[in-house]
């Protein structure tokens, strides 16, 4: 049953190459092999988004891709998507709300709104909450979350117009 | 110093000063870390040796275990050992879930693993062992295992008939616990009443849904006896105690470690077999055990709650007052009663809080709490509250409807006036002071009432159902040792805090109480920077670790403000005198004639700075010898707070819930949602806000979504995540949260808990909203959760 295959990609920017069992999610790999535990898992059914990760510029499941699919990849984790600043003022946005309260959801949350950053700039509250419909969050009331996203698309269009 | 210090004299209430950090919006300073990805949960953690753990479960609500052949799963690549409920037997006491104080209380006695018969469908009852855990899930699949089906008792309410199968027969049957609280004259009251309503209202079984599920590491060092367990828990050092009990150990040979918890909500304070044995296991084999629960393990295996039936019946006068509560609880809870806070302490709150925000004379409720073939109940946020406030709020509509009253003014006119404290409840409960019409004034400030009504009946016109519906509650916090240490529970009522200053000036503070999303380390350092007088910034809070911090109960039951606070502001304070002692040798000046402003020594009658903190840490810890020889130098101090007037420190509040019901689907959409609470001293508003927006969440969860399902065989049939719907963001509404403060008396900084407001209120401002709106159809629904089932059979549109 395990068959292992070879595969070279790249995560947050270094290159990786590893042998993995063929039945190793992607969430699982970052975890337990690159020591990358940012990403969480929750559900495993694709329901609740707490692996969400970006491979090859989309927001993915972790726990429903394989491992073994990514031989070239490029896949970016919560810890790069930190060290890159990308998302500073989306996470400094979290903090000053409180969007954050366990924190296990956050991850996978913030790397959904990132994904509204970029596509969904003028996004209204509603517009919001449908986008981060896929993201479970058990302790906040996600007003929070919200709001935060709110900030962060407001801040950054004014820093648009002043540009 | 020698001054007695005072809330007023702490600047407790005082906001904009430099130094004063009580009642301000001040960010989490662990919250970087959250958003980073860089938390430290339980499976983050990996140690050399490490074997993972997996359990088969019983796939019968009810069965004997007939033999357990092992050999195709020890073949298995990565399978290192099968445990089954004898290994760990050997190394393992069992444990009785009662309380000496819950009067005839019995359970069975409980093993890490069941020895003849499985008692619920998702029962652990093997565990293999591996180097993986997906090697550990394969050995799980070629373990042979023979059952022999039993009939099960699934239903609670046959529990007791004649004839119902007996879970346990050493226990003779069904009955866990019964208790009936009543004042005055009931049946008096009922007799003489202009009106009496009465309804059956139903709580749906529903569970934690923890993100991160239950998870421990278990390490048992052969070379010094120590067992060091990482746990995601609440209660640190009562598992600590757990272990070494029932691993025959010393406490101080276990250490409970607990980093980043994932969400708890009252799910990771119970001891779980499951847990138990990966501490035995570690111990049988001496090397570190990690068991992570998937989703679909947790719906079977995490406690559930609110299974209850209740029937209640309300007696008013013509003038719309309250006369007499009767009330019948009862509760199914599963083959045992979870250790050690039993599972009867939920029917049991439910016989306390009933019609509790309410003056009235005569009360009686019985709570009968019985055994079923489905997982254990036990604590699970705001404990019994939503039950009982939905009893009673559901009650008070139907008053109101009766006698043709508005539903706020015969609010009003029954809650206990706000000058009416100290008082006791029917119930029994004292309350040391409450604020049940200021927090009315004040939710009536933020619901526009009047404009909701005119567009209610505007929108009834074109088919559009919309309600209002209110809820008045009470919520019990700060738990003395008459919740669990009085029944011979191992749980502390106390918490301690020490606190410690080091030579560049910046402060430790350890503490009891622990972190699962709450923000209580930002609490913590709050109240620590104020109370010694320095920035936020310097001072560093350390939870979760039962070999370093004080001994106390860890958070639930609303504690950690009220309890761990107070004890974080005691230590801080001596702490400051302390530091004052020494600065006054230093400068050559009375200590008391000093003070501590934002980590600078300064002399208090003109604010002049004398000397920073790091200069006075410098020299006593490096120039020791510079100081008076007889001067005490210990910049540390340790203090333990209890509360000690009240048993408990009832908060209290009010939501109200707008919402529409589509009469074609049966779909509630939640408008808006408005909930004002009195938690006494409010430390950082921010924090208690989303505290309580997530606790409304979770009412509303019972409310309308979750729900464990059982089919009649005692199968579970919601186990994932597509088939137990919780709330997601885009169904939820914009939360409002009003605060009245009025602090506690027990302690300096007053606080009192605000986590389980939300969750206590909204069930019932939800199911008093649809009603509301259906009114006009002649319906009316009272079984949680409210799906478009229930709501399209009760508008007939179904049958
Ligand atoms: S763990 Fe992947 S979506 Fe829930
Ligand atoms: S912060 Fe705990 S699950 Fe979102």
């Amino acid at each position: 049953m395990n068959r292992r295959i070879d595969i070279a990609l790249t995560v947050n920017g270094e290159r990786v190459a590893r042998s993995v069992d063929t039945r190793l999610h992607l969430v699982d790999f970052l975890r337990t092999e690159l020591g990358l535990t940012g990403a969480h898992t929750a559900c495993e059914h694709g329901v609740c988004g707490a692996c969400t990760v970006r491979v090859d510029g989309e927001p993915v499941r972790g726990c429903l891709v394989l491992a073994a699919s990514l031989d070239g990849a490029v896949v970016e984790t919560i810890e790069g998507l930190s060290d890159s600043g990308e998302i500073r003022d989306l996470q400094e946005a979290f903090v000053a709300r409180n969007a954050a309260q366990c924190g296990y959801c956050t991850p996978g949350m913030l790397v959904t709104a990132a994904d509204i950053l970029t596509q969904a700039p003028n996004a209204s509250r509603e517009e919001i909450r449908e986008h981060i419909s896929g993201n479970y969050c058990r302790c906040t009331g996600y007003q929070a979350i919200v709001d935060a996203v709110e900030d962060t698309l407001k801040a950054r269009r004014t820093r648009e117009a002043v540009r | 110093m020698n001054e007695i210090v005072t809330p007023k004299s702490l600047g407790l209430s005082r906001e904009d000063l430099p130094n004063s950090y009580i009642g301000r919006a001040v960010p989490r300073p662990n919250a970087r870390k959250l958003v980073e990805g860089r938390a430290t949960y339980t499976d983050d953690v990996t140690l050399p040796r490490l074997v993972h753990a997996a359990f088969l479960r019983s796939p019968h609500a009810h069965a004997r275990i007939v033999s357990i052949d092992t050999s195709a799963a020890l073949k298995v690549p990565g399978v290192v050992r099968v445990f089954t409920a004898a290994d760990l037997a050997a190394v393992c006491d069992p444990w009785v879930a009662v309380l000496a104080h819950l009067k005839g209380m019995k359970s069975a006695p409980q093993y890490p693993l069941p020895l003849e018969r499985a008692t619920w469908q998702g029962e652990a009852v093997v565990a293999v062992v591996a180097e993986t855990r997906a090697a550990a899930e394969d050995g799980v699949a070629a373990l042979a295992v023979e059952f022999e089906s039993l009939p099960a008792q699934v239903d609670m309410e046959t529990a007791l008939a004649p004839g119902a199968v007996v879970i346990h027969p050493e226990l003779g049957d069904n009955l866990v616990f019964t208790r009936t609280a009543e004042t005055g004259d009931v049946a008096a009251a009922f007799a003489s009443a202009h009106k009496v309503v009465e309804a059956t209202f139903h709580t749906g079984r529903h569970t934690g849904v923890t993100l991160e599920p239950r998870s421990i590491i278990a390490d048992y060092n052969r070379a010094d006896g120590t067992l060091t367990v990482h746990h995601s828990t609440q209660a640190p050092h009562m598992m600590q105690n757990v272990f070494a009990t029932q691993l025959r150990m010393a406490e101080s040979d276990v250490r409970v470690i607990c980093k980043d918890v994932g969400g708890s909500y009252g799910i990771k304070v119970h001891v779980y077999p499951d847990e138990m044995a990966v501490a035995c296991m570690s111990k049988i084999m001496g090397r570190p055990v990690k068991f992570i629960a998937d989703r679909f393990e947790a719906f079977g295996s995490d406690i559930h709650a609110r299974d209850h039936r209740i029937t209640g019946r309300l007696a008013v006068d013509a003038e719309g007052r309250f006369l007499a509560f009767d009330i019948d609880d009862l509760t199914g809870i599963g083959p045992y009663s979870v250790y050690p806070r039993t599972s009867a302490v939920e029917g049991n709150q439910v016989v306390n809080l009933c019609g509790g925000p309410y003056a009235f004379a005569n009360y009686r409720c019985t709570t009968t709490v019985v055994l079923q073939n489905k997982a254990p109940t036990c604590q699970y946020r705001a404990v019994g509250h939503p039950i009982a406030t939905t009893v009673t709020e559901g009650l008070v509509d139907l008053a109101a409807e009766a006698l043709g009253m508005d539903k706020v003014a015969i609010r009003r006119k029954n809650l206990i006036p706000d000058d009416a404290y100290p008082c006791t409840s029917p119930a029994g409960m004292k309350f040391e002071g409450l604020s049940h019409h200021a927090s009315l004034d004040k939710l009536l400030e933020m619901v526009p009432v009047d404009k909701i009504r005119a567009d209610q009946a505007e929108q009834r016109k074109r088919g559009v159902y919309r309600g209002l519906g209110f809820a008045s509650f009470i919520e019990l916090t700060n738990p003395s040792p008459f919740m669990y240490g009085i029944g011979g529970a191992k749980i502390s009522a106390q918490d301690g805090c020490t606190v410690r200053m080091d030579p560049d000036g910046s402060v430790v503070a350890m503490s009891g109480v622990t972190e699962q999303g709450q923000g209580t380390e930002a609490i913590l350092a709050q109240i620590v920077a104020h109370g010694v007088g320095v920035p936020v910034s310097k001072v560093k809070v350390v939870t979760g670790d039962t070999r370093t911090v004080p001994y106390g109960g860890g958070t639930w039951a609303c504690r950690g403000a009220g309890i761990g606070g107070e004890a974080a502001l005691q230590s801080a304070i001596a702490l400051k005198e302390q530091i004052l002692e020494v600065a006054g040798a230093m400068l050559q000046a009375q200590g008391a004639s000093l003070d501590i402003v934002m980590g600078e020594v300064v002399d208090k009658a003109t604010g002049q700075a004398r000397m920073p903190l790091a200069e006075l840490g410098r020299i006593v810890y490096y120039r020791g010898d510079t100081l008076p020889k007889d001067l005490a130098r210990e910049l540390v101090q340790t203090r333990h707070f209890i509360t000690k007037e009240y048993p408990f420190a009832f908060t209290n509040g009010i939501q109200a819930s707008w919402l529409e019901v589509d009469v074609e689907t049966g779909m509630v959409k939640l408008l808006e949602h408005w909930c004002v609470e009195d938690c006494g001293r409010v430390i950082n508003p921010m924090l208690v806000d989303e505290q309580v927006r997530g606790g409304i969440v979770q009412g509303i969860g019972g409310a309308l979504y979750e729900h464990c399902v059982y089919n009649e065989d005692g199968q579970l049939l919601t186990t994932t995540l597509a088939d137990y719907l919780v709330p997601m963001a885009a169904e939820m509404p914009d939360m409002h949260v009003g605060h009245v403060e009025t602090p506690t008396k027990e302690s300096l900084l007053g606080a009192k808990g605000a986590g389980e407001a939300g969750t206590a209120g909204a069930p019932a401002a939800i199911m008093n909203a649809i009603n509301d709106a259906i009114a006009p159809l002649g319906a009316k629904v009272l079984a949680q959760p409210f799906t478009p089932d229930r709501i399209l059979r009760a508008l007939g549109t179904i049958a």
